[in-house]
């Protein structure tokens, strides 16, 4: 028992320890320059912003997909229901090559795009779309199940005392399931601001503009600023941290106050 | 009843009417509790279906084509390269030995985190779920300030001659960091919901600790297994962010095949790069197919238990 | 309110869940609708709430076509078996939703219905829990919930599913009795569904009995109790004992031994004799139609329940009164002091 803890926490700790540990081998003075310099907040401004708007274009799609799925039958529902499983199962740098490819000036929907004088390859609406395409999978899974188990009397019953379908959706079905929404709308974000691999090749990669964090902290690495990367990693890993504690808080205080039948 | 009121009614009348009557029952009925109006119906399935398939059924088919532009022969040529192939045997022993290791800490952990209670449980299983919610970047990182030349352990490791970093160890070691969550995250509820009766009755009827795992609690949990596995051997093989930063990226040595794909894609050399993508790509399909196949064995069981 | 419920039928793939059923409840009544499960007791109440459609019949309220209404329009009260109450809702809110959906023109004022709630949960004495949520009350509790936000939208009828069916056993049967005041005090056409048919007996003004997807009987709890109309429902009310008997020209014969009970105006042929457990007299051997060994006796309170083989091979069990001890092994002879003989093996 003992021993399990302990290794747990060598495995886990340990490498994440070192990353604190070097971080304070700076000065707060030299730890806020880094992170003030104009890159660094442009990278971590690309990365959040964009990965919150991506999570909440993600969360109003992934509601429409679920809704899809678990209440309408169509030809290859099934299909579909598997397939949005892809983004979790594609290897990261696969996306990345496939989306840049697709949104590329001459790729299939890129060119389309072009002619209606939108670029998204090489642009932040690149990582954009690439952010969309590795948060979906978050939203459906985690809203799907709730969904599914929803007692479908309460629909009725909230039918049968006058509500129209539309009071009903916003009133009952909603409330429901703002817990498992909230949930994958932060895991969604939470993926979409650390990830690399489908990013950045769509991205362009221009300092300032279109440079995610992730990128900046390989950029830094290899200049072997360790210092830089350390601290522009330590800001993302807290806020990971945090997201993350607040889903698991979340979850349990939506269960406590709405057991399983 | 209305329509039998009497013979001087025409017939046709009659008729017309129970012909409104039926279609007004029809319309109340249509306009049912638990579904919407057929437009709306058809709008979501819609947006639903065209946003799955832009978002990912795309990506994925312009993997092969653009795997199988130049033909069949060109692709098996790129294929076939010493580069790709010692990517591809670089990949599946990082991923054996990943596997191989999570599986021993997912199976403990998760053990440790379903039977017992323990002050900081919540903690732990956050712990667990961390290398999910960290950047592959930061993950990568964390191994270069520790191995690294100027890292904790790069001085001794240097004198001993032993090299992690930019070498097989590290990008194992960056692999099972980041792919740590998947057997445990698979087993922590499987275990938790079957809770420790079984166990506590083999060891009554005297059963040894050893038994009782391996005749009761590994039995009860292996569908688990096996999706953890799955999900498992899946991300580690496509691992790029992490591997990126550890590897070095030293041609034909330390290149995984996510990363010949960077380096292939970012030489313009497209069949190629795509070419070794179409793997991973099928990697996944099979896996999603495995996975949902799995699925199903693991609703059974649960359905099992709930009856 | 009158409800009139004309040729229905219903069919879920092959099965007929309702198979022509006709009924008509009048206004202010307490109707329960007893069967087993797979009776189509149920359908029959999600039809008349709106809430399934049938394949044909007709259905109506006070002479009006309810079928061509959904469910929103029909004003009906459902109380659902597993109460569907809001959990993201406090009690309050549950109660207050049906106003505060009403179409905007009609809709009150919130203190008044601040007021109606208040008013809703004080008739089931639960006005002290306003502020709490569904899942932190007893199952009786959000029962009675349940039926204050049915009631909240005055409904034209109240529709109840099983309403006891999850709750314990003593529980059950308070809720029974306040029940029953409750309808007298609102007086609300009612129709509650049931597989119990204490609950129907005692809480009912009628009871439809049914099975199979139709009815077999529709009576007063004494009509249905002491005259079952066939024998389903001599089999499914009260404990009964059940003899495969033949009629042959005005005699009763149970295997080939002649019972001496009166067969008349019964058809000839396989027939079934029922008799209340109770209502077998035991007597010396050689007194009654029939004759038996005592193999087991139990007694519960003012009865014994004894289990006696007839002499033709079959086991009954009877309720007897404790004045005359029954030993095992003592031969008695049996009297029905009531009967019933239907037709049909």
């Amino acid at each position: 028992m003992g021993l399990t803890l302990s290794w747990l926490s060598v495995i886990i700790l340990i490498p994440l320890a070192g990353l604190f540990l070097k971080s304070l081998e700076l000065s707060p003075e030299q730890f806020w320059n880094i992170l003030s310099s104009r890159r660094t907040l442009n990278a971590l401004r690309v990365s959040f912003g964009l990965a919150f708007a991506a999570a909440c274009v993600n969360l109003v799609m992934g509601s429409i997909i679920v809704w899809a799925l678990v209440r309408y039958r169509f030809p290859g529902r099934r299909i579909f229901d598997a397939i949005v499983d892809v983004p979790f199962a594609l290897p990261t740098a696969v996306a990345g090559v496939a989306l840049s490819s697709l949104f590329a000036e001459k790729g299939w929907l890129g060119a389309p795009l072009a002619a209606l004088g939108i670029k998204v390859a090489f642009t932040p609406v690149g990582i954009f779309v690439a952010m969309i395409f590795i948060g979906i999978p978050f939203v459906v899974r985690t809203v799907q199940p709730v969904l599914q188990d929803l007692d479908p009397e309460i629909e009725e019953a909230a039918g049968s005392l006058g509500a129209s379908r539309w009071q009903t959706i916003i009133r009952v079905i909603l409330p429901s399931l703002a817990p498992a929404l909230l949930t994958g709308l932060a895991l969604a974000f939470a993926r979409a601001v650390g990830e690399y691999g489908s990013i950045i090749f769509i991205a362009g990669n221009l300092p300032n503009v279109s440079e995610i964090a992730p990128l900046l902290i390989v950029i830094r690495l290899s200049e072997f600023r360790y210092a830089d990367a350390t601290a522009i990693a330590v800001v993302m890993l807290v806020v990971s941290f945090v997201i993350i504690f607040a889903v698991n808080r979340l979850q349990r205080w939506a269960q406590s106050r709405i057991p399983a039948r | 009843m209305t329509m039998q009121i009497a013979d001087s009614v025409s017939l046709s009348a009659s008729d017309a009417e129970a012909r409104a009557k039926a279609r007004a029952h029809a319309a109340a009925a249509r306009n049912n509790l638990r579904t919407e109006p057929r437009a709306v119906r058809i709008t979501i399935i819609t947006l639903a279906v065209l946003f799955l398939t832009v978002f990912v059924v795309l990506p994925l088919v312009v993997v092969f084509a653009q795997a199988f532009s130049r033909g069949i022969l060109a692709y098996f040529a790129a294929l076939a390269d010493p580069e790709a192939l010692s990517a591809i045997r670089l990949t599946l022993l990082v991923a054996a030995i990943s596997v191989g290791l999570n599986l021993v800490f997912g199976l403990v952990a998760a053990w440790a985190i379903a039977k017992f209670e323990f002050p900081g449980k919540t903690f732990l299983i956050t712990l667990i779920d961390l290398p999910f919610s960290v950047s592959p970047v930061i993950s990568g990182l964390v191994f270069v300030l520790l191995f690294g030349a100027q890292g904790y352990f790069g001085g001794w490791l240097r004198d001993h001659d032993i090299q992690i970093l930019f070498a097989v160890p590290g990008i194992a070691l960056a692999t099972t960091f980041v792919t740590f969550p998947f057997v445990a995250r698979a087993l922590i509820p499987l275990m938790q919901e079957q809770g420790t009766q079984e166990e506590e009755a083999a060891i009554s009827l005297g059963a040894s600790g050893l038994q009782t795992f391996f005749r009761v609690t590994l039995p009860n949990i292996k569908w688990g297994v096996l999706y953890g596995v799955l999900l498992c051997n899946a991300r580690a093989m496509g691992e790029f962010g992490a591997v990126s930063v550890v590897s070095g990226h030293i041609r034909g040595e330390t290149n995984t095949m996510p990363l010949l794909v960077e380096i292939l894609y970012n030489e313009y050399q497209f069949v190629a790069a795509f070419a070794i993508a179409s793997l991973l790509a099928m990697l996944a399909l099979i896996t999603l197919i495995a996975k949902t196949i799995l699925e199903r064995h693991l609703d059974e069981g649960h359905d099992v238990n709930d009856n | 309110m009158t409800i009139e419920v004309k040729n229905l039928v219903k069919k879920f793939g092959s099965f007929a869940a309702l198979d022509g059923v006709d009924l008509k409840v009048n206004d202010g009544e307490l109707l329960a609708l007893l069967g087993p499960s797979g009776s189509g007791k149920t359908t029959l109440l999600r039809i008349i709430a709106g809430l399934d459609w049938p394949d044909a019949g007709e259905v109506s309220f006070n002479g009006e076509d309810a079928l061509a209404q959904g469910a929103r329009e029909r004003h009906v009260g459902f109380v659902f078996q597993h109460y569907a109450l809001f959990r993201h809702m406090s009690v309050f809110e549950n109660v207050a939703f049906g106003l505060r959906v009403q179409p905007r023109a009609v809709r009150k004022d919130e203190a008044t219905i601040r007021a109606r709630v208040k008013e809703l949960l004080d008739l089931v004495q639960l006005d002290w829990l306003a502020d709490r949520y569904p899942s932190q009350l007893s199952g009786g509790q959000r029962q009675r919930i349940a039926l204050a936000r049915a009631l909240a939208i005055e409904p034209r009828i109240l529709l109840l599913d099983e309403p006891f069916g999850a709750l314990d056993a003593k529980v059950r049967k308070e809720l029974r009795k306040w029940l029953r005041s409750l309808h007298h005090e609102i007086h609300v056409t009612s129709i509650f569904v049931t597989h119990d048919q204490e609950e129907a007996l005692e809480v009912a003004n009628r009871v439809v009995v049914m099975d199979k997807g139709r009815i077999e009987q529709i009576g007063s709890p004494d009509d249905v109790y002491e005259t079952p109309a066939t024998a389903f429902v001599h089999g499914f009310i009260g404990e009964s004992i059940e003899l495969p008997v033949q009629v042959e020209g005005g005699v009763i014969r149970l295997g080939d031994r002649p019972l001496n009970l009166a067969a008349d105006g019964l058809a000839p042929g396989a027939s079934k004799l029922f008799v209340r457990r109770h209502d077998m007299l035991v007597g010396p051997p050689g007194s009654g139609a029939l004759e038996g060994a005592v193999q087991h006796v139990r007694n519960f309170g003012p009865v014994q329940r004894a289990e006696v083989a007839l002499s033709g091979g079959e086991t009954i069990e009877i309720d007897a009164p404790r004045d005359r001890e029954l030993r095992a092994g003592d031969t008695i002879g049996l009297n029905p002091r009531r009967y019933r003989i239907f037709a049909g093996a």
